[in-house]
C-alpha cells in the first residue's frame, strides 16, 4: 500500500471534473436548503433530466449541443414546477417525500423498456461529447498540470468549463443573496410566518428558488453527460442526492463557497478511504470482503458521515451554526 | 475552530501538491480501454457470462475479453485510435441473439477511443427469434420478463394468467386480485411509517430498508443460518435485552445499575456473537419460512426499538431540529441498506419452495396458494393492529400521542415509552411486510427502497400520521398501481402511484382521513 500515491490520487480527484460537477449540483441544493430551508431529497432528478436533455437531443435527434443544454434546462423547469406547485404551500416534509419519490420514479421511467427508442433504456445513450470536444482548445493527447495534478486534454477542457461555471454560479449566488430578493429568501428560512406577515408571497419566492436550484442541478447533469460522453440511467441512483447532501453539510450550508469546498473535501475523503480500504484489503486484512463490498462499505460510510455531521457539526467547515438551527414549521 | 480546519485542509493539499515522484506513475494506470456490460434481455439486472469479444486494430488482433458473471467485460488498449470489436456469435447462449443497432452491425462494432478514454461500448442481446416476441416466454425465470425487479409483483403466474386470459373482464379481475395483494403488503409496511410520523412528527426514510432487513433475515434463516445468522441473532438478543431492561425498569432501579445492566447486555450479545461467528458452520440450523418470518418480525421490532432508544431519543432530548432528524434518517437508511448489502450480497434470490405452485381457481381469478396465504396473513395482521389501537391501553395511548403529543404528555401518558412501542411495532410490521413482499418478489437489497416510494404515496393518500389512513391508502395505491398495467406499461406503475399522491396533495393535502389543521 502506497499512502503517498493514495493521497495524490485523492487530491487529483478533489480537483477533477467529477468534483466540479458535484459542486455545481450542490450549489443548486444550497439554494434550496442552505438559503431557503427547502428539503429537496431529489436533486439527482434534476441532474437526470438535464443529462437526458443533452443526451436525447444530441444522440437521437442530432441537434447541436447548445440546443441540448436548452432542452435539459427546460425539462428541469417543468420538473420544478411539477414538484413545487402541489407541495410548496404545505409543510416542508411534503416536498421531501415528493422529491425523493419523483427522482426515483423518473429514473425508473427513463430506463423502462417502452422508453427505449428515446432514452436507450438501461443501456443509455452515447457519443454525446463531439460537439463539445470540437471546441476544445487543449490537445486531447497531451497531459496538462503539475505533478500529481495532471489531466488529459479532454478532461482538462471539461474541468476548465465546469469549474468556470461553478465560479460564475458562486458569483451569481453571492449577488442574489445580497440583494433584497435574497434577504426575503433567507427570511423564509428563518421564519416563514414573519415574512408572510410582511406581505411577501412566500409561495412565489419558494417556487422561484426551487426552479433556480433545479436549473443549476440540470446544468450539472448536462456537464456530466458531456464529460462522460455517455449516460446510463443507473448512474442517477438516489445515493447521488445523498452525496450532494453530504457535500453541502460538509462544506457548510448557506455559504457561497460551502458546496465548492464540500465537493473537494468529499471526493478527497471518498477516494482516500477507498484507496485505504482497498490497500488494506490487498494486504489481506479483510479476508471476508469481496470486491463489490468495498463500494458498499463506502456508501455506509457516507451515511455515517451524514449522521455525524448533522448531529455534531451542522454548520460544516465554514458555515454559521446559528443559521443552521432552523426548524420545520 | 473554523479557520483552524480550513488551515489544516489547505496545508494538507499544499503538502500533496509538492510531492511529485511516484504519484505520476499511479496516475498513468488509467490507460485507454473499452468496457461494457452485456445484460440478459429477459432480466436486465443480470448479466450474461462467457461471451467472447475480440478487439482488432486494422487487421491485427490486439485484445480479447470475456464477460464475467455479472456480464461486465473490459479490454485494455495500447493507445488511442479506431478499434473494431467482434463478438463471437458462437459464445452467445442459444436462447439469445445479438441485437443489431447503429453501432453493432453483423456482430461487429467500431469504436473511436481518444487518449486516456475509458470508453463504454453498448452491446445488447435480444431473445432469439425476437420477431415473435409476443409469444409467452419459457417457463420459470423467463416469465419475469419486462424489467426484472422494477416491475414489482409482476408475479409469474399472475402476469401470464392476465396476458393469456384474453378478455378484458378476466384481466381486470385478475389484476384487481393482485392489486389487492400488493395493496395489503403496502398497508402492512406503511402503518409503522404513519404511526412513527404521528408520534414523533418525523418521516422515517429508513423505513424501506427496515422492510429489506426483514425480507433478508427471513431468507437467511429459512435457507439455513450458520455463523452469520447466529451472530446476528446474538447481537439482536443483546440489544433487545438492553431495550427491554430500559423499558421495564426505567424508574424502578437506580440509574447507574440500569446503565450497567444495559451495557452488559449489549456487550454479552457482542461477545456471544463473536463466539458463534468463530464457531461458524458447526452450529447450523434451519427453520421453515413461517418460523423464519417470526424471527424476522422479532428482529425487525428490535431494530426499530433499538434505533428509537439509542438514536432518536437522545437526539430528541438534545433538541435537534426536525429538519436535521430527516437528514439523520436518510443517513441511517444509507447505512442500513449498505450494511445489508455487505452482509447478504447483491444477489437476487427468492424464497425456495414457494415459486412454482398450482393456482387455485376462484371464479374468474386464479391465485397460487401462497398469495392466498399472504393475503390472509396481511388481513389478520391489519385487523389485529386495528384492535390493538382501538381497544388496548397502549393502543389508545399511541393514538393519543399521535393526536397531540403535548396534551397526551400532560395527561400522564409516558410519551417516551409509547414512542418506543410504536417504533418496535413499526419495525416488526415493516419486517413482516418485507417477508410478504419477498414471497411475490425477488429479494434484493433495494427492494425496500422501491416499496418505500409506494408507502409514501399510501401514507399521504390516507393522511400522514393516521394508522387507518395508511391501510386505506395502501390498498388504494396497490389497486391503482396494478390496474394501471391494464392500459400502460408495467414500468409506469410507480409513476401512477406518484401521480395519485401529487393529485391528492393538490386536492386534499391532509389525505383521506387526515384533519385539516395538520398541514398548516
Amino acid at each position: 500500500m502506497d499512502i503517498v500515491s493514495i493521497l495524490a490520487e485523492s487530491t487529483r480527484s478533489a480537483f477533477g471534473p467529477i468534483a466540479a460537477i458535484y459542486a455545481l449540483a450542490a450549489i443548486g441544493l444550497n439554494l434550496h436548503f442552505g438559503y431557503t430551508g427547502l428539503l429537496n431529497f431529489g436533486q439527482v432528478g434534476f441532474m437526470l433530466v438535464g443529462a437526458y436533455g443533452v443526451g436525447i437531443s444530441v444522440a437521437v435527434f442530432d441537434l447541436p449541443l447548445l440546443v441540448g443544454f436548452a432542452v435539459g434546462m427546460l425539462c428541469a423547469l417543468v420538473l420544478a414546477l411539477l414538484l413545487g406547485i402541489p407541495t410548496l404551500r404545505l409543510r416542508a416534509d411534503y416536498l421531501a417525500i415528493t422529491t425523493i419519490a419523483a427522482a426515483e420514479v423518473i429514473r425508473l421511467v427513463y430506463r423502462a423498456g417502452f422508453a427505449e427508442p428515446l432514452t436507450g433504456g438501461v443501456y443509455g445513450l452515447q457519443n454525446l461529447a463531439d460537439g463539445f470536444r470540437v471546441l476544445n482548445p487543449f490537445d486531447g493527447g497531451e497531459r496538462y498540470g503539475v505533478g500529481a495534478l495532471s489531466y488529459n486534454g479532454n478532461h482538462m477542457w471539461v474541468l476548465a468549463v465546469t469549474w468556470g461555471l461553478v465560479a460564475v454560479m458562486c458569483g451569481l449566488v453571492w449577488m442574489l443573496m445580497h440583494s433584497p430578493w435574497g434577504r426575503v429568501i433567507k427570511g423564509i428560512r428563518e421564519d416563514e410566518e414573519a415574512v408572510r406577515s410582511l406581505g411577501k408571497n412566500v409561495f412565489a419566492y419558494k417556487m422561484q428558488i426551487l426552479v433556480l436550484g433545479g436549473l443549476v442541478g440540470a446544468l450539472a447533469g448536462c456537464m456530466l453527460a458531456v464529460y462522460q460522453a455517455s449516460i446510463q440511467p443507473d448512474q442517477f441512483k438516489p445515493q447521488v442526492t445523498f452525496f450532494l447532501w453530504v457535500i453541502l453539510l460538509l462544506g457548510g450550508a448557506g455559504r457561497v463557497f460551502g458546496p465548492v469546498l464540500g465537493a473537494m473535501a468529499f471526493w478527497f475523503l471518498m477516494n482516500f478511504t477507498d484507496g485505504l480500504l482497498r490497500g488494506m484489503g490487498s494486504m489481506g486484512w479483510f479476508p471476508f470482503l469481496d470486491g463489490p463490498d468495498y463500494g458498499a462499505i463506502q456508501l455506509a460510510f457516507v451515511g455515517v458521515l451524514l449522521v455525524v455531521l448533522i448531529v455534531f457539526r451542522p454548520q460544516g467547515l465554514i458555515g454559521d451554526r446559528k443559521e443552521m438551527l432552523i426548524n420545520v414549521k | 475552530m473554523r479557520t483552524r480546519l480550513v488551515t489544516v485542509l489547505l496545508a494538507l493539499i499544499t503538502a500533496i501538491l509538492v510531492i511529485p515522484g511516484p504519484a505520476a506513475t499511479a496516475d498513468e494506470q488509467g490507460g485507454e480501454s473499452l468496457h461494457g456490460r452485456i445484460l440478459n434481455p429477459q432480466d436486465r439486472d443480470q448479466g450474461v457470462e462467457g461471451i467472447l469479444l475480440t478487439v482488432f486494430e486494422g487487421g491485427d488482433e490486439i485484445a480479447a475479453a470475456e464477460t464475467g458473471p455479472d456480464g461486465n467485460w473490459e479490454a485494455e488498449l495500447p493507445g488511442p485510435g479506431e478499434y473494431r470489436v467482434v463478438v463471437d456469435q458462437e459464445s452467445i447462449p442459444s436462447e439469445f441473439a445479438l441485437r443489431e443497432s447503429v453501432i453493432v452491425v453483423d456482430g461487429e462494432a467500431t469504436a473511436e477511443v481518444e487518449a486516456g478514454d475509458q470508453r463504454p461500448l453498448i452491446i445488447a442481446l435480444d431473445v432469439a427469434g425476437a420477431a415473435d416476441e409476443d409469444s409467452p416466454s419459457p417457463s420459470g425465470e423467463g416469465a419475469d420478463g419486462s424489467d426484472g425487479g422494477d416491475a414489482p409483483a409482476d408475479d409469474d403466474s399472475v402476469e401470464t394468467g392476465a396476458d393469456s386470459g384474453g378478455s378484458f373482464g378476466d384481466r381486470f379481475a385478475q389484476l384487481t386480485a393482485s392489486g389487492l395483494l400488493y395493496g395489503l403488503v403496502i398497508a402492512v409496511s406503511a402503518i409503522g411509517l404513519s404511526l412513527i410520523f404521528g408520534t414523533t412528527k418525523m418521516i422515517n426514510f429508513a423505513h424501506g430498508d427496515m422492510v429489506t432487513f426483514g425480507a433478508m433475515i427471513a431468507l437467511l434463516f429459512s435457507t439455513g443460518a450458520a455463523g452469520m445468522g447466529n451472530s446476528l441473532l446474538a447481537i439482536f438478543l443483546g440489544l433487545a435485552g438492553a431495550v427491554l431492561l430500559g423499558g421495564f425498569f426505567e424508574d424502578r432501579l437506580p440509574r447507574a445499575t440500569l446503565v450497567v445492566a444495559q451495557w452488559s447486555a449489549i456487550l454479552l450479545g457482542i461477545v456471544l456473537a463473536t463466539v458463534l461467528g468463530v464457531m461458524g458452520d458447526s452450529v447450523g440450523w434451519q427453520v421453515p419460512l413461517w418460523g423464519a418470518a417470526v424471527i424476522a418480525v422479532l428482529m425487525g421490532g428490535v431494530l426499530g426499538a433499538g434505533m428509537e432508544r439509542y438514536i432518536w431519543r437522545p437526539l430528541r432530548h438534545r433538541n435537534v431540529a426536525l429538519i436535521q432528524m430527516f437528514i439523520v434518517s436518510i443517513g441511517l437508511a444509507l447505512v442500513v441498506r449498505h450494511v445489508v448489502l455487505v452482509l447478504f450480497g447483491a444477489g437476487r434470490e427468492r424464497y425456495a419452495g414457494y415459486q412454482i405452485q398450482d393456482p387455485v381457481d376462484l371464479g374468474p381469478i386464479a391465485l397460487p396458494p401462497r398469495d392466498l396465504v399472504v393475503m390472509g396473513v396481511a388481513v389478520v395482521v391489519l385487523v389485529g393492529v386495528a384492535c390493538l389501537l382501538q381497544f388496548t391501553r397502549i393502543g389508545k395511548a399511541m393514538r393519543a400521542v399521535s393526536d397531540n403529543r403535548d396534551l397526551a404528555e400532560s395527561s400522564g401518558i409516558d410519551v417516551d415509552r409509547v414512542t418506543l412501542y410504536v417504533w418496535g411495532l413499526g419495525g416488526g410490521l415493516a419486517a413482516l411486510g418485507g417477508v410478504l413482499y419477498g414471497l411475490n418478489q425477488i429479494v434484493e437489497y433495494e427492494m425496500g427502497f422501491r416499496l418505500l416510494l409506494l408507502m409514501f404515496a399510501a401514507v399521504i393518500l390516507g393522511g400522514l400520521g393516521t394508522a387507518y389512513g395508511a391501510m386505506v391508502g395502501g390498498l388504494a395505491v396497490g389497486l391503482v398501481a396494478m390496474l394501471s398495467t391494464l392500459w400502460f406499461p408495467t414500468q409506469m406503475m410507480q409513476a401512477w402511484a406518484l401521480a395519485l399522491m401529487i393529485l391528492m396533495l393538490l386536492v386534499r393535502p391532509q389525505g383521506l382521513l387526515g384533519r385539516r389543521e395538520r398541514v398548516g
